[in-house]
């Protein structure tokens, strides 16, 4: 790695500071208007926490709904209604724009050696539609909000009289949101690549966003058609999916899952990205496997293409079909796999430093293996016919989506913190709340794995009152969960006000992103760096804190 | 000095994180070329429903095809097709510094856009009368069999989500032609043009799909 003289001298200390992008300009207009991808990563980054708590508060309403096998605390629609904006919420404002909207935005033109993105104005105008698209949806909410669950199957979601129309709309416009950053990602990555990067050269959080952006730009577009056509459907009563018109309300279910299963894997390659490059920087050892891992991000964006059609086992596709999609869905497992087996090499005889962020780097391994084996087991098709839509998939797929996405973002939010912000956050208060986190997701969701191997269908407001002692455990859980949450929240609000000026580089971390000052100036770098070497090369030995300028 | 002046660039056209201006275009062609992928994604999804529904009705499908405008159809795709010639004459016209008659094609473009517009509305009024529309409002006559509602709800998505396309063409297109005429496009500098065309191009592109699907077979 080489940085320019004036860069390394200011990093050194010798030559005074460049105002970082947060000095640069402190109004309210020059945030809103900013074209800066570090600015716009923040207000990401603040928007999809909001909206994390936002869906949280909703699942704890229905956990504490769930201590009783009857009637409780809030009535049956009302119960819907909840689920499915928890679902509508956590998927489409929290987890698809959680990690690549907020930390790629930030951090992946400083890891390719970029000024910005190549469209910093598509940039913002993403984070706008971003806001669109979540205000209709709220409005949505505000007037009653939807019963039919995030997966709005047809007949019933043309038919319902809640409100359908301002939630679909609402994901129509944020997808477009979606569409745009991945694009923008794609041409940054092909086009502003620093001199001297070479494809094998990438940052692996790098090619985790590629594979990612691939998935946003060729499946959302085909999510956006369909919530477009059940739009028409509820206010012109054009009744493609309606059967009484010789409709085919499977066709929904096809064109549905074709972009929500492969959005499965726009939430978790980012996370997988993250882990890549948080096990070396903690491992302080180089990325073992770098090609598997960065080749078996685009295998699973590839084969997460034609898995979809497990999730209709019971819709009444033909055997064939099903062993198909069946088996390509274990494909997923493979590179899933590969990937783990690559990680745990990557920390085999490397000089572990547990930190927070590596407590969440095991959480995330644990998960994912359960995770994924369960997923496995749910796409050979004799297992999901037991299985289909009960709380056993409820919980495999928090496993994937909550637990390792989840960890993949709260990794990368302590990783990155003093990257972004300059500040140091309390090392003892984040092993207390990943802990908390670790231990409440798992009270949560293994009951629920009972749960529905004794046949507890998902989303049902009753249920027969020998499950009721599961469900207790599954909201106590839930409960442990939120307090983590809540404990990560205040120590970072207090971190970012009061907090300790960190180092430039605090982990001693060979990723690229730290060849610039923490938290950068505004073009992030005077003279581009020219890179010489992998990222995470930590063969040569110096004291942390340092930067190896050649 | 600034690092367009630098490489001897007039303001305002090289962004400050690019290199060089042919990095630039690189990275705006890419960029359209894959917002071009997802509006074929957009529409693969009702070319799908059609595909389906053709397959399930295809004696209902066959009959209410029959039942369009074939010669205003061909009209239209001979209207679009010479309006993605003049967009092209235009880019050409710019590259080689010829401004007059590169604004002169792309006003010939917008127009044929409206004309396509205005023959497509005549359509639409001829089956509002007839009552030929998709689900719930068909009452049509003429056909009578099980699907051919099926049909028109088909006919309407796809030509009305490729005629909000012509809407959006035109509004770039103009935009285009203002820029021209501020004299932005040269043989310097013209690649903002080419994307115009680039996505009109498209427009086009999808249509000569439609008019077979819906108007031929």
């Amino acid at each position: 790695m080489r940085l320019s003289e004036a860069d390394s001298a200011r990093l050194a200390g010798a030559l005074p500071q460049a105002p970082t992008y947060l000095q640069d300009g402190t109004t309210v207009l020059s945030w809103l208007n900013t074209r800066d991808h570090k600015r716009v990563g923040v207000m990401f980054l603040a928007s999809v926490i909001f909206f994390f708590f936002i869906g949280g508060i909703f699942a704890l309403a229905l956990r504490m709904k769930l201590l009783q096998p009857g009637p409780y605390l809030i009535d049956a629609v009302s119960y819907n209604r909840l689920f499915t904006l928890h679902g509508v919420v956590m998927i489409f404002l929290f987890l698809i724009p959680s990690i690549p909207s907020a930390f790629g935005n930030f951090v992946l033109p400083l890891m390719i050696g970029a000024r910005d993105v190549a469209f910093p104005r598509l940039n913002l105008a993403s984070f706008y539609l971003y806001l669109a698209g979540a205000a209709i949806t709220i409005w949505g909410m505000l007037q009653g909000g939807a019963d039919t669950g995030w997966t709005f199957y047809t007949p019933y979601s043309s038919t319902t009289p809640t409100q359908v129309l301002p939630i679909l709309l609402g994901v129509f416009v944020v997808g477009f949101s979606s569409i745009l950053t991945g694009l923008n990602f794609i041409v940054t990555v092909h086009t502003l690549r620093a001199p001297g990067m070479t494809w094998m050269r990438i940052p692996l959080f790098v090619w985790g966003i590629y594979a990612t952006s691939i998935i946003q730009i060729l499946a959302t577009p085909v999510l956006g058609i369909t919530v477009l056509i059940v739009a028409v459907e509820r206010f012109a009563g054009f009744g493609m999916f309606d059967p009484a018109r010789g409709g085919d309300p499977v066709l929904f279910q096809h064109m549905f899952w074709f972009y929500s299963h492969p959005a499965v894997y726009i939430m978790i390659l980012p996370a997988m990205g993250v882990i890549s490059e948080t096990v070396s920087a903690f491992s302080r050892k180089n990325t073992f496997g770098y090609k598997a891992i960065a080749m078996s991000s685009l295998g699973i964006a590839f084969v997460g293409f034609f898995t979809w059609g497990h999730h209709m086992f019971v819709a009444g596709q033909s055997t064939f079909n099903a062993g198909a999609f069946g088996i390509l869905s274990m494909f997923v497992g493979v590179f899933t796999a590969i990937k783990v087996f690559n990680w745990v090499g990557t920390m085999y005889r490397g000089a572990i430093a547990f930190k927070t962020p590596f407590a969440y780097i095991c959480g995330f391994l644990y998960f994912i293996v359960f995770g994924g084996m369960t997923g496995v087991a749910l796409a050979t098709t004799s297992l999901d016919i037991h299985w289909h839509d009960t709380y056993f998939v409820v919980a495999h797929f928090h496993f994937i989506m909550v637990g390792a996405s989840v960890m993949g973002f709260l990794a990368a939010l302590h990783y990155w913190f003093p990257k972004m912000f300059g500040k140091t956050y309390p090392e003892g208060w984040g092993l207390v709340a990943a802990s908390l986190i670790i231990l409440g997701f798992n009270a949560t969701f293994i009951p629920q794995f009972l749960l529905g191997n004794y046949g507890m269908p998902r989303r049902y407001y009753q249920y027969p009152e020998h499950f009721q002692a599961l469900h207790v455990a599954s909201t106590a859980g839930g409960t442990l969960l939120g307090f983590g949450f809540l404990i990560i929240l205040i120590y970072l609000t207090i971190a970012l006000i009061w907090g300790q000026r960190s180092e430039s580089n605090p982990w001693g971390s060979k990723g690229f992103e730290w060849l610039s000052a923490s938290p950068p100036p505004t073009h992030n770098f005077d003279e581009l760096p020219t890179i010489t070497q992998m990222p995470h090369d930590y063969r040569t030995h110096e004291p942390p804190g340092v930067l190896h300028v050649a | 000095m600034s690092h367009e002046a630098a490489q001897g660039l007039p303001e305002g056209i090289l962004a400050h994180h690019f290199s060089s201006l042919e990095r630039q275009n690189e990275a705006m062609r890419l960029g359209m070329w894959l917002f071009l992928a997802t509006e074929i994604l957009l529409f693969a999804g009702l070319f799908t429903g059609y595909a389906v529904y053709r397959f399930q009705f295809p004696l209902a499908f066959a009959e209410c095809s029959r039942h369009l405008e074939i010669a205003l159809g061909t009209l239209n795709t001979i209207v679009l097709i010479t309006s993605s010639f003049t967009v092209a004459l235009a880019i050409h016209f710019a590259r080689t510094d010829r401004r007059r008659a590169a604004v002169i094609c792309l006003v010939l473009t917008i127009g044929f856009a409206l004309a396509f517009l205005g023959i497509k509305a005549v359509e639409y009024t001829a089956h509002f009368h007839e009552r030929s529309l998709p689900g719930k409002y068909y009452a049509f006559e003429g056909v009578k069999i099980l699907g051919a509602a099926m049909f028109f709800t088909m006919y309407f998505l796809m030509t009305g989500l490729h005629g909000v396309h012509v809407v959006a063409g035109m509004s770039v297109l103009s935009w285009l032609l203002w820029r021209t005429l501020q004299g932005r496009y040269s043989s310097r500098y013209y690649t903002g043009l080419e994307m115009g065309g680039l996505y009109w191009h498209l427009v086009d592109l999808v249509w000569i799909f439609l008019y077979p699907l819906l108007y031929l077979i």
